[in-house]
């Protein structure tokens, strides 16, 4: 191939384009749809009608599905990630929030925001594999890179509940600060991170010991204490930045993972909840609750390049590598 | 119309004056917890083993009040009681994870004395933590009789400002707002919206004449002004007579009539006898606020924002309505004593209290921001709703309020102006 086409491969390379497009799937809480974006074009080019309450957004099956937590209609829906036609629905228990899908594309792991368990669920068969008692308000779900560990954040009760996955069984409980809201594991799988959106703070647990090793804390010029609300994170493959939303501060911190140290805050838009890098995470996109938009991050110039216009209480976010 | 029962002012333990006090309810020793309890039923799995209890006591006096102008705002049986059970179910829904297991007890009377009497008994058994759905005086008599004992109260219910001024106690929390906490946040948003020229309307009893009198500093405080100031007596008679609406319909207007130029009449009826009557009923076509129409409040039965949908959600499925303010006040109060606990992984009385009297203390109470408490009155710092029968509105302190400290201190006393000494 390399030898026959090189001409044709030099005329790629001087199209003014970056090197990958991607799609990026945006749920809409208060429209019930999901906006489609081109990440090289930032432009919607679809939006599709779903349940009611979308929330929680996650792709299965190497990007073949989207899945889609319909929170006021109790199950999680299946579309076809490319031509975007509805499949089925799996059961997800009351209310499902926020998801994690096991590394191996199986199963699925939802936090029932109004039943204080998390539900287990084959995606394939689409059945309940068993429910897992936790604290009031589970929202944050993060599995370990290994698949082992998986830990729900409950909101009212403030803990990190650490479950084994292969007994469907907690094994700790970990307090954190108030209402904690999302879990993020570290590439090597060593630390967990949990963002506590009233606490102000971003926990960071030591996985085998689950002793918490380290905390976050926020300071923004002219922003009241109170406004900074941690809710979304993601941390860079290579393990080094953390990236933070911190809800009606209307910033995305930058956190450099070693030393914890907040390296810089990013102006997004208002009430930034829920954060996606493309797969080459070049780009992060953010949404943002009440300005109804996603900003888009350059990850590398750590600089805001534009907003993006979505629907209603934009929610969560995830991006195809397609 | 759940909704609009549910929509009442945080002033719910006041007796009507002109009510005849009733037969006298014998004291009524409800024991709703003992361990295990039916409060658990939330708890599905993993029971700490050798879990320690911290019982909670709800002192509740009963106190006849004349009937609301509308039925739907005859309170519930369970006020506050369902607030209490709910928080109790959140706590040990944490406290298993932990070993702590809180149980709720209740005592009920009609007689300020033989609350008093019960609870020292009780403190004297080992309860520690007080939640208070009492009277004023009895807020008092209750602090004074525990006053070096291993206890703490939490009033939940009161908005009385002498409580938490120059009659406060060193004992004494308050999770429910202050009168001059809701005439503040109220204030602020008549403020933002240029509504500054306030007429207004209050009736006679001493808690209509305390919510006014807090109007009027709120006016001062941000700059509104009170242009025409009426006092509306109430006939006594017969709540229910054949006729209803024709004579309202008249006397409202005239009543109304040649005040000065005005932009709202702000009204002060805690005991909702005649407020209900103003909206659409003016002289002049001017919008309602103050204890009627939009009020400030600690909860609403509508609010969905920071995360309220699932906890309006589990209260009514425990308590089959809506969340009142006074079951939030109390609910606030057990959670409180649950956060401390949490926070100390302690059932020890001298470390709980130790924490609800620290600068550490926080607690969530669907706000989206931490609610703690004033060091210098004990008083429970929190946003307040601005909000009419069916929806909330807004929520104070309103943008542009500004304070040196925390913009919630922008609410009620602060503590430069305190006359408490504790």
């Amino acid at each position: 191939m390399r030898l026959k086409y090189p001409l044709l491969t030099g005329a790629l390379l001087l199209l003014p384009v970056p090197v990958e497009a991607n799609t990026v799937f945006v749920s809409n809480e208060k429209d019930n749809t999901v906006s489609v974006i081109d990440s090289n074009t930032l432009q919607v080019t679809k939006t599709i009608k779903v349940g009611q309450r979308p929330r929680g957004i996650t792709l299965a099956r190497n990007g073949e599905w989207l899945l889609i937590c319909a929170s006021d209609d109790n199950t999680v829906q299946v579309f076809d990630a490319k031509t975007l036609e509805f499949i089925k629905n799996l059961p997800s228990g009351p209310d499902p929030e926020l998801f994690v899908l096991h590394p191996t594309g199986n199963p699925l792991y939802i936090a029932n925001e109004d039943d204080n368990i998390v539900t287990v669920v084959d995606i394939e068969k689409g059945t309940v594999l068993t429910e897992i008692p936790v604290g009031v308000e589970p929202e944050g779900m993060g599995v370990s890179p290994d698949g082992k560990i998986l830990v729900n954040t409950s909101e009212t009760t403030n803990m990190a509940h650490f479950i084994d996955t292969e007994s469907n069984k907690s094994i700790d409980h970990v307090l954190v600060d108030a209402r904690p809201r999302y879990a993020e594991f570290t590439p090597d799988g060593s630390q967990v991170w949990v963002s506590s959106e009233i606490g102000g703070t971003v926990s960071v647990i030591d996985v085998k010991t689950r002793k918490p090793v380290g905390k976050v804390s926020f300071q923004i010029n002219g922003v009241n204490a109170d406004a900074i609300q941690p809710v979304g994170v993601r941390i860079t493959r290579d393990g080094k930045k953390a990236f933070v939303a911190l809800g009606p501060a209307n910033r995305v911190a930058v956190i450099d993972v070693a030393t914890l140290k907040v390296e810089r805050y990013l102006l997004v838009g208002q009430r930034v909840w829920q954060l996606a890098f493309t797969p080459d995470e070049k780009q992060l996109f953010t949404t943002n609750g009440t300005s109804n938009d996603v900003s888009i991050i350059d990850v590398e110039k750590l600089r805001v390049t534009k907003s993006v216009k979505v629907g209603r209480y934009p929610w969560g976010v995830v991006v195809a590598p397609f | 119309m759940e909704e609009c029962e549910a929509h009442r002012r945080a002033h719910r333990w006041k007796a009507g004056t002109r009510c005849t006090a009733s037969a006298v309810l014998a004291l009524g020793m409800l024991l709703l917890g003992g361990a295990p309890t039916p409060l658990h039923a939330q708890s599905t799995q993993q029971p700490a083993t050798d879990a320690k209890t911290i019982g909670i006591l709800l002192v509740h006096e009963k106190v006849d009040r004349p009937p609301p102008l509308s039925l739907l705002d005859i309170p519930p049986s369970d006020d506050g009681v369902a607030g209490a059970k709910q928080a109790i179910a959140d706590n040990n829904n944490t406290g298993r994870f932990l070993g702590q297991d809180f149980r709720l007890d209740m005592i009920e009377s009609a007689k300020p004395d033989e609350l008093v009497a019960e609870a020292v008994k009780q403190v004297a058994a080992g309860q520690h933590f007080l939640v208070l759905m009492v009277q004023p005086q009895t807020v008092l008599a209750l602090a004074d009789a525990l006053k070096d004992k291993e206890a703490l109260l939490l009033n939940a219910g009161v908005p009385d400002e002498n409580l938490r001024e120059e009659d406060c106690r060193a004992n004494v929390f308050h999770t429910s707002p202050s009168r001059a906490m809701l005439a503040d946040a109220l204030a602020q948003y008549l403020v933002w919206k240029q509504w500054r020229r306030w007429f207004l309307i209050a009736g006679q009893q001493p808690e209509d004449i305390a919510f006014a009198e807090a109007l009027k500093r709120a006016a001062k405080r941000f700059g509104a002004r009170i242009v025409e100031e009426r006092t509306f007596i109430v006939e006594s008679g017969s709540r229910r007579a054949d006729g209803g609406h024709e004579q309202v319909q008249q006397q409202i207007p005239l009543f109304t009539q040649n005040a000065a130029a005005h932009d709202v009449v702000v009204v002060a009826d805690e005991s909702e006898q005649f407020g209900e009557y103003l909206p659409f009923r003016t002289w002049e076509p001017r919008p309602v606020a103050g204890t009627q129409g939009l009020v400030a409040t600690s909860w609403h039965p509508a609010l969905e924002q920071w995360g309220g949908t699932q906890f309006q959600n589990r209260f009514r499925r425990s308590a089959n309505r809506t969340m009142r303010p006074l079951d939030y006040d109390v609910w606030l109060a057990v959670r409180a004593i649950g956060e401390a606990a949490t926070r100390r992984r302690s059932t020890a009385f001298a470390e709980i209290s130790a924490h609800l009297r620290s600068a550490e203390f926080e607690v969530a109470g669907f706000k989206g921001q931490r609610l703690t408490f004033r060091d210098w009155n004990g008083q429970l710092r929190q946003p307040l709703l601005i909000a009419t029968p069916k929806l909330p509105v807004s929520v104070s302190p309103q943008p542009g309020f500004l304070h040196q400290f925390s913009v919630l201190d922008t609410l009620g006393i602060d503590r430069p102006e305190t006359k408490c000494k504790m």
